[in-house]
């Protein structure tokens, strides 16, 4: 019974990254309806960024604020620049898009910091947390901003004028524009907002994996798997998604013999599979109703 | 956002753009001036060059595949290089552990493609759009992982991979085993155009575009929407399959990271470039996955991937139906020009 609950906390421990990346995730989804395959390499790119600003002296916490403000204006002019004219095409451009995206800024990332490892500092501390050596402070640091985020992006999409726009764009968008929302500049909001919120994903997530141009393509895949099991319309099935992820992969590690760390993969791919056929809304989504 | 959020209407929007079932070959003239340069360019070029071309030829079967798969029935696959890798799979151990004549391999290759392909689309069947490219994509990163697997070892020589003899040219002919491997890959791939084209004009291809036009529609008219988008996924795969088979003799290896989601990703941008639903922009397509990397890091060493990246922009920006859309504007040019 110790076993279980130790791999329990673990897993909690481990999904707070897919959590993170879950969250970033589900807000693009929100505010456009695609999932976003460069999500993981823009997050990747703003960490870089940060890392760079503190070799250059900057306090954590400086840095932290400047990458995640750096995030949310590039976000913006991705959009702009490079969506914005794509937002008619069938969905398939939009995939090249985003694939095209994905190459540039690796090779970018890889250009500029080069491919070898990185250490990522820490604001936590990496001692274990409350006595346990399963989780450290940094993890437990991690899984109180993911819930911070979430408490934020859940005050301002409930209670400012803004979010509701936003929400109102995202499921009406011909309605919306009747009122008065200029529903185009919420799309752009969106991606900043999914950016920023990448950004401080990748932040967190790089002093447990380690700072590298390829760092988030598992990342990404678990990400994804943690979306779509909480439901991509739901931010708060995201996170929670990302905890079941993690715990879900720590108990099938150590209760199912011959999976290791070398089927890690396959077991994202069977349960993104598996979700989507059982339940495509997700566990906290709102099923999705076509008109015919 | 909050659950007493009312239930969302969702007309969904056209995944891929409708291409006349006309508009998807070449002219026999035009057909004929692009197969005589493919018989004839070999024999006067270095043996590397028509390693090159015989990998073209490849890809573009790989493209080709995907090509029906999106193009005709409407659906995405950023999975392609997991069937690719079984189809290599299949031929290499077929050829070194039982000893099978490498010709043989293909059409066994391309069958348990089929297979795999017809089962991968059931699960498929209930998603659309996104839905599918993300499960096709975990496919695709999953891939290496399980042929990696140490329950398959003795089979697959796991990390290190397998090696595969080149064959030789039979009957004395005096052709190096590059070349005849060339003109091999030449008569499977026309065979599996044709045949491409075909499908696309029977019964079953119409049931592929009704299906990737409207599916409401189609099953209305008495199409089995469920039988023919499994079916069009098990085609596709198995085309990849024996693109596969023929990757392996080729490149004479096989191992799990020569399979990775680069290369199903390098497929798609294939199918883009060359324009979606155009069989001949396979070969166009294909050129581009493989020679404009080397372009690219003609260009520059480091960023090769940015301009590969930025060209992918220009091509969606530019001619957003890919090589089609150019040949449309050269035969447009042409009239023109005789014109006056």
């Amino acid at each position: 019974m110790e076993l279980f609950a130790n791999q329990v906390l673990a897993g909690i421990a481990t999904g707070a990254i897919y959590a993170c990346m879950a969250l970033a995730v589900v807000m693009i989804y929100q505010a456009i309806d695609h999932l976003n395959f460069a999500q993981g390499e823009m997050a990747m790119f703003s960490t870089f960024v940060s890392w760079q600003l503190m070799q250059w002296g900057v306090p954590y916490w400086g840095a932290f604020v400047l990458t995640v403000a750096f995030s949310f204006v590039a976000g913006i002019i991705i959009e702009r620049l490079l969506f914005k004219p794509l937002a008619k095409a069938p969905i398939l451009t939009n995939v090249a898009g985003f694939i095209a995206l994905y190459a540039i800024i690796n090779s970018v990332a890889g250009l500029i910091w080069d491919f070898t490892i990185k250490q990522y500092p820490t604001p936590f501390g990496s001692s274990p947390f409350l006595g346990s050596q399963l989780i450290s402070t940094h993890q437990a640091g991690m899984i109180g901003i993911t819930l911070l985020m979430l408490l934020l992006l859940f005050f301002f999409f409930r209670f400012t004028r803004v979010g509701l726009a936003m929400r109102a764009a995202a499921s009406l968008p011909e309605s919306a524009r009747l009122v008065g929302i200029n529903t185009s500049w919420m799309i752009a909001l969106g991606w900043g907002m999914a950016s920023a919120i990448g950004s401080i994903a990748g932040m967190m997530i790089a002093p447990v994996v380690f700072l590298e141009p390829n760092m988030m393509l598992g990342v990404l895949i678990y990400g994804f798997a943690a979306a779509v099991l909480g439901g991509l319309s739901s931010p708060f099935g995201a996170v929670m998604g990302g905890f079941l992820v993690g715990i879900f992969e720590n108990l099938v590690g150590t209760y199912i013999p011959g999976v290791g760390n070398e089927l890690k993969l396959p077991i994202a791919l069977a349960l993104i599979i598996v979700v989507l056929v059982v339940k495509p809304a997700g566990l906290f989504g709102r099923a999705i109703v076509k008109r015919v | 956002m909050s659950a007493a959020e009312e239930v969302e209407v969702v007309t969904e929007g056209q995944a891929v753009e409708a291409v006349p079932k006309r508009a998807m070959t070449l002219g026999y003239g035009t057909s004929l001036v692009v197969l005589a340069a493919l018989v004839l360019i070999p024999l006067f070029v270095k043996n590397f060059i028509i390693f090159q071309m015989t990998m073209l030829l490849i890809y573009a079967l790989a493209v080709l595949a995907l090509n029906i798969l999106t193009g005709g029935s409407g659906q995405f696959s950023l999975g392609q290089s997991a069937f690719y890798a079984v189809g290599a799979y299949t031929s290499a151990i077929l050829m070194e552990h039982a000893g099978m004549n490498y010709a043989l391999t293909l059409p066994i290759a391309g069958i348990v493609c089929f297979g795999f392909g017809f089962l991968f689309g059931q699960p498929a069947l209930r998603l659309s759009g996104v839905y599918l490219a993300l499960a096709t994509f975990a496919l695709a990163t999953a891939m290496p992982q399980l042929l990696k697997l140490g329950y398959f070892e003795h089979w697959t020589g796991g990390v290190q991979g397998l090696v595969v003899t080149k064959p030789d040219a039979p009957f004395g002919l005096p052709m190096s085993q590059d070349m005849w491997l060339y003109y091999f890959t030449l008569v499977v791939s026309i065979a599996i155009y044709v045949a491409s084209v075909n499908l696309l004009r029977s019964r079953s291809g119409r049931a592929f575009m009704a299906i990737r036009d409207n599916e409401i529609a189609a099953s209305a008219m008495g199409v089995d929407v469920a039988l023919y988008k499994t079916l069009a996924f098990g085609v596709s795969a198995g085309i990849t399959g024996v693109a596969g088979g023929l990757g392996a003799i080729a490149v004479q290896f096989v191992a799990p990271d020569g399979y990775t989601i680069q290369l199903a990703i390098s497929l798609f941008l294939g199918m883009v470039v060359g324009g979606v639903g155009w069989l001949p922009g396979s070969i166009v397509g294909s050129a581009f996955i493989i020679f404009v990397p080397n372009i690219a890091e003609g260009i520059s060493k480091g960023l090769s991937g940015a301009v590969f990246g930025v060209l992918l922009f220009l091509v969606i920006f530019l001619v957003p139906h890919g090589a089609r859309q150019v040949a449309i504007i050269a035969q447009q040019l042409a009239a023109k020009l005789k014109k006056n």
